[in-house]
């Protein structure tokens, strides 16, 4: 049974300028553990998906199940890291983390320790007590997936959440997510436009085109994990590389 | 080739802490700048004051004097405690309605629909002109003044309350329903606390408006406060007692809107930009 069963959805926007069909008919099933990236131009419904998975928004027709279950809103089983970060900048980092832990009424002790614990997962485990407005992008960032992770969702969906981030930043932050992401697993929906993040971080490769956003292709990654610097600079990435760039820039 | 390479390095490194220096030093000369322009300010005072050869402009130093005498016979004290608690009560109440008003607003539409019109349409008059109608029902005692003031605050409080509502980032909020939060968790613990800087900048317009209006239904018909004051002193032309009571009135006004922004800095330490 795979954990997430995307079942011919569609969804239209109606909107004062008229119809966009976001998503046509699309189906898509993500297994337990994966590290699915999706990848394509602008308007493809990369981010409709996400947040009909996230519980965001309701498909037109179709469904859309996890664990089973059709997703009727949003819930803490799936975690959503967002590209605008959207930390509450009145709290703490470590509060920040606290957040969804505080929903779930965890008792204060064990809150803190939680928090701590996945702060210093991602590396911030100095910064438990600095304003969003002290860290930097990829600071925040990390805070966001370390909060995500906190109430132990089983998917985590992440919305080009290094797309704000410069180049450098942004391939450090592949490397520690793919770190954070082996040493607690997760079901991983990455939605990104940059080919190389795509492959580097994936497991499967969900290409998909735009006018009506469509899944036009599913290229499988069979990169070994822990991944680095030999396997972005390996000719089999090269060659996958090439072949996930053409499903996105030629797509008629 | 390693002072080439050294340069650039030392540049960024100097730069901070040399615009660091740039704004101390700045902020150093401007505090000098306002001790001068003070003194320039009361210089070109005494300066008219005295080529005008006209008894009715008064010197600093009458103006100095009239304010030693009225705190002497303790009328200026009493005019301002009545003024302060006037302007204090009014503004208290219209803010503490404007608050939840503001935030019904913004959260259910039907409180929207309903309160709005009303709220843009009575925000064109100036609480001024509601005070003839006003002293005919409630009298010139406190209720009608503290009224006035009142509405002012409250009008000027509840459209940047709605704003502040209607400004807060959906990406926030869907952060904490993806969370687990639901509509109650996300108006108290993300609503009202991203609406804050918000409704400080309603509150510290109120209080401008609580003053004017406060001092101007003075001046209309009260028998105490600093409005009555100085409507008193100008029927004897003491045009120097007129002056105290202006000073008094912006110093007070100054003080409170110093201690709001005081209380804004506080609450609002999170915010970005600044």
């Amino acid at each position: 049974m795979p954990l997430i069963s995307i079942k011919d959805v569609t969804k239209i926007y109606n909107t004062e300028r008229g119809r966009t069909v976001s998503l046509d008919n699309v189906s898509l099933d993500v297994e337990q553990g994966e590290f699915i990236t999706l990848v394509g131009p602008s308007g493809c419904g990369k981010s409709t998906m996400l947040n009909l998975v996230g519980g965001l928004l309701m498909p037109t027709s179709g469904q859309v199940l996890v664990n089973d279950e059709p997703v009727k809103g949003p819930g803490p089983d799936r975690g959503v890291i967002f590209q605008q970060y959207a930390l509450f900048p009145w709290l703490t980092a470590q509060e920040n983390v606290e957040f969804g832990l505080r929903l779930q009424k965890v008792p204060k002790k064990e809150r803190a320790e939680r928090a701590m614990h996945y702060l210093s997962l991602v590396g911030l485990q100095d910064f438990a007590n600095a304003l969003p407005k002290e860290l930097s992008g990829g600071m925040k960032q990390r805070a966001a997936i370390a909060r995500a992770y906190a109430v132990h969702p089983s998917v985590l969906l992440m919305d080009e959440p290094f797309g704000a981030l410069d180049a450098l930043t942004r391939v450090q932050m592949q490397d520690d997510l793919l770190e954070t992401w082996e040493k607690e697993k997760r079901t991983v929906v990455f939605i990104t436009h940059d080919v190389d993040e795509a492959v580097y971080l994936a497991s499967r490769v969900v290409v998909m085109s735009p006018r009506p956003g469509r899944i036009s292709e599913i290229i499988d990654v069979p990169l070994a994990y822990p991944r680095g610097e030999e396997i972005r600079l390996s000719p089999e990435f090269a060659e996958i590389r090439a072949r996930v760039w053409r499903g996105v820039h030629h797509h008629e | 080739m390693t002072d080439r390479k050294a340069e650039p390095e030392a540049l960024t490194m100097a730069t901070p802490t040399a615009i660091a220096e740039d704004t101390e030093k700045g902020e150093r000369s401007l505090k000098g700048l306002y001790v001068i322009t003070f003194f320039l300010g009361i210089g070109i005072w005494t300066l008219s004051a005295v080529l005008s050869r006209n008894a009715l402009i008064p010197t600093p130093i009458d103006v100095v004097a009239s304010f030693a005498e009225l705190i002497a016979n303790g009328t200026l004290w009493g005019h301002t405690v009545t003024s302060l608690s006037r302007v204090t009560t009014g503004f208290l109440l219209g803010v503490a309605l404007a608050i939840p008003a503001g935030f019904l607003m913004g959260w259910y539409w039907l409180a929207r629909g309903l309160l709005e019109p009303w709220i843009q349409f009575f925000r064109t008059i100036p609480p001024l002109a509601l005070i003839p109608l006003v002293i005919v029902i409630l009298g010139i005692g406190e209720t009608a003044k503290i009224f006035v003031i009142f509405l002012a605050a409250f009008l000027s409080c509840v459209l940047a309350t709605f704003q502040g509502v209607r400004n807060v980032d959906i990406t926030l909020i869907n952060a904490a329903r993806v969370l687990g939060a639901k509509d109650f968790t996300i108006f108290t613990r993300v609503v009202i606390p991203a609406s804050t800087p918000f409704i400080f900048v309603g509150m510290r317009v109120a209080l401008g408006a609580s003053w004017a209006t406060l001092v101007a239904s003075e001046l209309i018909a009260a028998p105490t406060g600093l409005g009555r004051m100085m409507q008193q002193a100008a029927q004897f032309l003491q045009t120097d007692r007129i002056v105290v009571g202006i000073i008094m009135i912006g110093a007070l006004g100054f003080i409170m809107d110093r201690l709001l922004l005081l209380a804004e800095r506080r609450l609002t330490r999170w915010q970005e930009t600044r």
